[in-house]
């Protein structure tokens, strides 16, 4: 089989540009703004298939198929978005977008304040999940999509796919939160000071305005990806990859012996340098760690969820320790409770959080099943 | 769809928009015929990968939980009807989980196979070796039934806890009933079905 048919192809980013003020949770006020996305399959005349994609902290809107035919890797998320992937893209007509405050095109740190003339920096405004629920809403408008087939996400992205079923409970029909919580622990956010501390205290960062110097906190955002990252593997899953494996140097010449979780982890920590922004981690690990769509219902998720209206899956990891399997159960507990249809899976994985990535067999039957078990029903219902 | 006899038993018991949790609910069939029949808010749980794939496929509310981990996370009176179908003998605390039933659900229904049926006893007291009768097919070194129990057993334990016994019946392996089962349940069903209340 040739990759090609396997995949969505070839797909060109969109840009949607918004030109009606934009009220952020903080009450900062964009006149306008723009959102970068992509679209895979088709919309049907009825526009009932379309189903949104929320990325995660370091994702995009660039989730499957490949920008080139020379493209060294394909978007972030072709392990199950294409033509009969767990998101079937013969069914299903996909929507993903990078979201506000992003550095891959949509508005963020990045772009040139029009009231200023000057690039925004660290005084971009704070932005939280709702914000980007409500811009994502605003899109779909754009788009002509009045609701959602699903809305599916991993670990922010679930955050996302979450709030959107609080939100907008008329314009979804299902939800997928995958690897994801309704509110981080402690010991995640704990995680998410160490990665902001670490950039903030690169010399080069200049408290955000790096770029005036033509500088860029390397180092800083280099050890925030790979604190993130060992968060991300599971303690078997390092040991199967890497055990103690030597990348140079010799035992018994003295201490110049660099192993190979080394190697890979400054390696993963130098490339994150290059495609992404250190005031966009900033921003996305703070609306990871203040997500908690029970702050409006006096710390009640019950009471959260009472609108929706959507059927949920909650998909969790066995070695995930980031957002482990208990984080979810606390989402389908919470559901079960509001009365709310959902159904939920533990996969069993060595790959900890970053599993929600990966083809793995029960994992992508599981959400494939699911979503064209919707697709079966809403027919069944308008014949 | 036919379901199993005592799966239909158990529908008729079901009130319609009941909130119905079944323990056990394998492949789906007991909540997909609740939720097209009846329009009950069911979920089931299960621990079997390929059962939760099934009752993904038929879009009913599976919920991955192994019942010997405890359903503490589950609210009191939260469920109109708890249904645990042929899972009572294999569970680790059987005693526990039932408390717990019927602390979530307002009443619950229990079926198990009965270990007193007389090819059991046949089996074990005539021949010698540890029954495999038509109703319990596994042999003793890979069954996972650690908890097997006679309908009289169950009473017991019913009388002990002060659990309300609503409703009994008792079946052959069929699931049907007949009147020498009505005479002796402990000899002659091969499973037993109880729908039990609270303590009055």
């Amino acid at each position: 089989m040739n990759s090609a048919a396997v995949s969505v192809g070839i797909v060109s980013p969109q840009r949607f540009h918004s030109v009606a003020p934009l009220t952020l949770q903080n009450g900062s006020v964009l006149d306008t703004y723009e959102l970068v996305y992509e679209t895979y399959g088709t919309l049907n005349t009825d526009k009932s298939n379309a189903l949104l994609i929320c990325h995660a902290l370091s994702g995009h809107h660039h989730a499957a198929g490949l920008h080139q035919e020379d493209d060294a890797k394909p978007g972030w998320w072709d392990a199950c978005i294409g033509p009969n992937k767990a998101i079937d893209t013969n069914a299903f007509f996909v929507v993903s977008v990078n979201n506000l405050g992003g550095c891959h095109g949509s508005t963020g740190p990045r772009s040139i304040n029009p009231n200023t003339g000057k690039t925004y920096g660290p005084d971009f405004p704070h932005v939280v999940v709702k914000d980007w629920v409500n811009t994502q809403a605003a899109l779909a408008d754009h788009l002509g999509i009045d609701v959602f087939a699903a809305v599916v996400g991993g670990s922010l992205g679930g955050m996302q796919a979450l709030q959107w079923s609080i939100d907008y409970p008329d314009r979804l029909r299902a939800c997928v939160a995958i690897a994801s919580a309704a509110k981080l622990s402690a010991q995640n956010i704990a995680f998410n000071e160490i990665a902001r501390q670490a950039i903030s205290s690169d010399q080069d960062f200049n408290e955000g305005r790096y770029f005036e110097e033509e500088k860029n906190p390397d180092r800083g955002l280099g050890l925030a990806r790979m604190i993130g990252h060992v968060t991300y593997l599971s303690a078997d899953g390092m040991g199967t990859k890497f055990g103690r494996e030597v990348k140079s140097g010799d035992f018994d010449a003295g201490y110049d012996v660099e192993f190979q979780v080394e190697s890979y982890l400054n390696y993963q920590g130098r490339a994150f340098t290059q495609y992404f922004d250190a005031n966009t981690y900033l921003l996305m690990t703070k609306a990871l760690d203040h997500f908690d769509p029970a702050r409006e219902t006096k710390g009640d998720l019950v009471s959260a969820f009472q609108k929706a209206t959507c059927k949920y899956l909650v998909l969790s990891f066995s070695t995930d320790w980031r957002f482990s399997a208990a984080r979810s159960q606390e989402i389908v507990d919470a559901l079960v409770r509001a009365k709310k249809n959902v159904a939920s899976a533990v996969i069993e994985s060595e790959h900890g959080h970053d599993s929600f990535l990966l083809p793995i067999e029960r994992y992508t039957n599981a959400l494939k099943t699911f979503l064209d078990q919707l697709l079966i029903m809403q027919k069944g219902e308008s014949e | 769809m036919t379901l199993r006899g005592d799966l239909a038993l158990i529908t008729k018991l079901i009130n319609a928009d009941a909130r119905v949790l079944d323990l056990g609910c394998g492949t789906g069939d007991l909540l997909a015929s609740l939720q097209a029949e009846k329009n009950v808010n069911g979920y089931g749980l299960d621990k079997d990968p390929t059962n939760i794939q099934v009752c993904l496929s038929k879009g009913v509310n599976v919920i991955e939980q192994d019942l010997d981990a405890g359903i503490a996370n589950f609210a009191d009176d939260n469920f109109d009807m708890v249904v645990m179908t042929d899972a009572l003998q294999a569970v680790r605390d059987p005693r526990g989980l039932l408390r717990e039933m019927l602390r979530i659900g307002e009443e619950c229904v229990v079926t198990f196979p009965n270990f007193g049926h007389w090819r059991c006893r046949a089996q074990l007291g005539l021949r010698g070796h540890m029954p495999v009768p038509k109703h319990l097919p596994h042999h003793w070194h890979n069954t996972p039934n650690i908890h097997l129990c006679t309908t009289q057993d169950f009473e017991r334990l019913c009388h002990e806890e002060n659990f309300r016994i609503i409703q009994r019946r008792v079946v052959n392996t069929p699931y049907r009933e007949h009147w020498s089962i009505t005479l002796a349940p402990n000899l002659m069903a091969s499973h037993a079905f109880y729908r039990l209340g609270r303590p009055s």
